[in-house]
């Protein structure tokens, strides 16, 4: 088994730098505290927190949805205008797949180009490539509500895959599925992170889905949103379903969970650290 | 449910109307024998039928004029209520300072405005084609302009940070999103438009050549001629039912890939 820890360069410019961004909602309402954060190349970055803690926010500023109520961002080393560059895009994956009921699959997958104005011949090859990476080659010409709601979700991801994107932004893109399948879209992204060289930055509730996946766990605490701390996970890609049943699995999954309940505000009297719980 | 069941409720779906129908002629033909109803009062089925067959000539002729006028008058309410949508949906201040007079056309009853136009309009068709499109317009820009403006928000948001244009974002989003509220538009619109036509020939009176199905049920009517005026309204439900059955399959056949509502249901 190949034991591959991905090179999260400190060396390498930051894809996203996060300088004291914050968020009030026009009602007065604090949805995020000033926060500052690193996005490195080529990391798995995943963004973990009970509701309300603000991660969507800071995604949707990640994703300049939104402009910060205070303190700025930066992408590339530039504005936000820099994600529009040859090479340099960004994608987002909603919580929900958000396909075009009135479009056959690979026409949805094709949207970005077709809006980028890339020709029908070019597009076409790239449409077919980002099928069969998520292996639904087969379905193409399949409306979406044929499909189940995990092909649904990996459609979505075809579409988010097909500019070949630096940076992709994923919200709880598998938190509306079963467990099943869940833990099986878990492992082919994992896989997809690694064959396309991509940066990600992932949003989940699940403390499993961020042990599993990630190169480094954000943990943000609720009411007002803030970040509690982090968490490297250093185990070598691919991970594989052994990985969860190991103790080091346990262990990672122990110290996010108490992350999470010190910023809940309650206490675990568990504790442990990977390193201990190795035999 | 088996294949089979499903079948024999689809045939049961479609049978039972025409049993009903079938059972409420046999029973009306049977009460004015029975009774021995004047034809002046209520004429039989069959004499309707027959009356329906003698005066075909003078029907299918009127029948002719109310049809194209609620056809033109859907028609234009159509194009004009999409376009008024289009720019409806362009910006909220248009919409907020413009809705108020459309509603007031809405509300104001067709047969108090009538008059009103065929008194401005010099030729009657025109006139006519004129007060049916007011009676059939608002459910088209009520409904398209709730459809454009009711888009996924991810989708929306995806196009956003796709920098799509304005145009890309009509064509692409909004006007695939609208459909299925248009047509339900579409549908209502349809029966207002000979409803319309109908009204405004009473208002305008107008006999002759150009003269329309209700001119005859009003000639018929005065004259006491009953079964006439009865196989004249026969004739305009049946177009009626004819429009709406078109409108529904113009729907069905733009929306039954993808649209929930031309889902075939489990009952």
């Amino acid at each position: 088994m190949a034991t591959l820890l991905r090179s999260t360069d400190a060396a390498s410019p930051p894809v996203v730098a996060i300088a004291g961004a914050s968020k009030t909602w026009r009602g007065g309402t604090r949805a995020l505290e000033p926060v500052d954060l690193v996005v490195r190349a080529g990391e798995f970055m995943t963004l973990l927190g009970p509701s309300g803690c603000g991660k969507s926010t800071l995604l949707n500023l990640v994703a300049g949805l939104a402009p910060p109520t205070t303190g700025s961002l930066s992408w590339w080393g530039g504005g936000f205008d820099a994600t529009g560059g040859a090479g340099r895009r960004l994608a987002f994956v909603f919580q929900a797949p958000t396909l075009m009921p009135w479009a056959r699959v690979d026409a949805n997958v094709r949207l970005p180009l077709d809006l980028a104005g890339v020709p029908r011949a070019r597009a076409a090859a790239e449409v077919d490539a980002a099928l069969a990476l998520v292996g639904l080659r087969d379905f193409a010409r399949h409306f979406p509500r044929e499909l189940s709601g995990g092909m649904q979700m990996r459609a979505s991801i075809a579409r988010a895959l097909v500019t070949a994107p630096d940076l992709l932004l994923m919200d709880e893109p598998f938190g509306a599925l079963d467990e099943f399948t869940r833990q099986r879209l878990d492992g082919e992204l994992a896989a997809l992170w690694m064959k396309r060289d991509l940066t990600i930055v992932f949003v989940t509730h699940s403390i499993h889905e961020a042990v599993f996946l990630s190169t480094r766990v954000v943990v943000m605490g609720p009411r007002p949103g803030r970040l509690i701390g982090e968490v490297e996970i250093d185990e070598p890609h691919p991970r594989g379903d052994a990985f969860r049943l190991t103790t080091r699995f346990a262990a990672h999954a122990q110290r996010l969970s108490a992350l999470v309940a010190q910023a809940c505000g309650g206490t675990v009297p568990l504790n442990g650290s990977p390193d201990e719980e190795e035999p | 449910m088996s294949r089979f069941e499903r079948k024999a409720a689809d045939r049961w779906r479609y049978a039972a109307p025409v049993i009903v129908a079938i059972a409420m002629l046999a029973l009306w033909q049977a009460l004015t024998v029975a009774y021995d109803v004047p034809v002046y009062l209520v004429p039989s089925p069959l004499v309707v039928a027959t009356t329906l067959v003698t005066d075909w000539g003078l029907l299918v002729a009127s029948l002719g004029v109310t049809v194209s006028i609620a056809l033109y008058a859907l028609a234009i309410a159509v194009a004009l209520g999409v376009a008024i949508s289009l720019v409806f949906v362009q910006s909220r201040w248009i919409e907020t300072a413009f809705t108020p007079y459309v509603v007031l056309l809405q509300v104001t009853p067709i047969v108090a405005i009538a008059p009103l136009i065929i008194i401005w309009v010099k030729d009657m068709r025109v006139a006519l084609v004129l007060c049916a499109t007011v009676v059939a317009i608002f459910p088209i820009i009520s409904n398209t302009t709730l459809g454009l403006r009711s888009v996924d928000p991810g989708l929306l948001a995806l196009f956003r940070m796709s920098r799509a244009s304005r145009w890309q974002e009509l064509t692409r989003l909004r006007i695939p999103s609208a459909l299925p509220h248009f047509f339900g538009g579409l549908r209502i619109a349809s029966g207002l438009a000979l409803i319309g036509a109908v009204v405004a020939e009473f208002v305008a009176g107008t006999g002759g050549a150009g003269a329309g199905l209700a001119y005859q049920i009003l000639i018929a009517g005065i004259q006491l001629n009953v079964p006439r005026l009865f196989a004249a309204l026969v004739l305009i439900a049946a177009t009626g039912v004819g429009l709406f059955g078109a409108s529904v399959l113009a729907a069905r056949l733009a929306l039954r890939r993808w649209h929930e509502s031309e889902r075939p249901g489990p009952d």
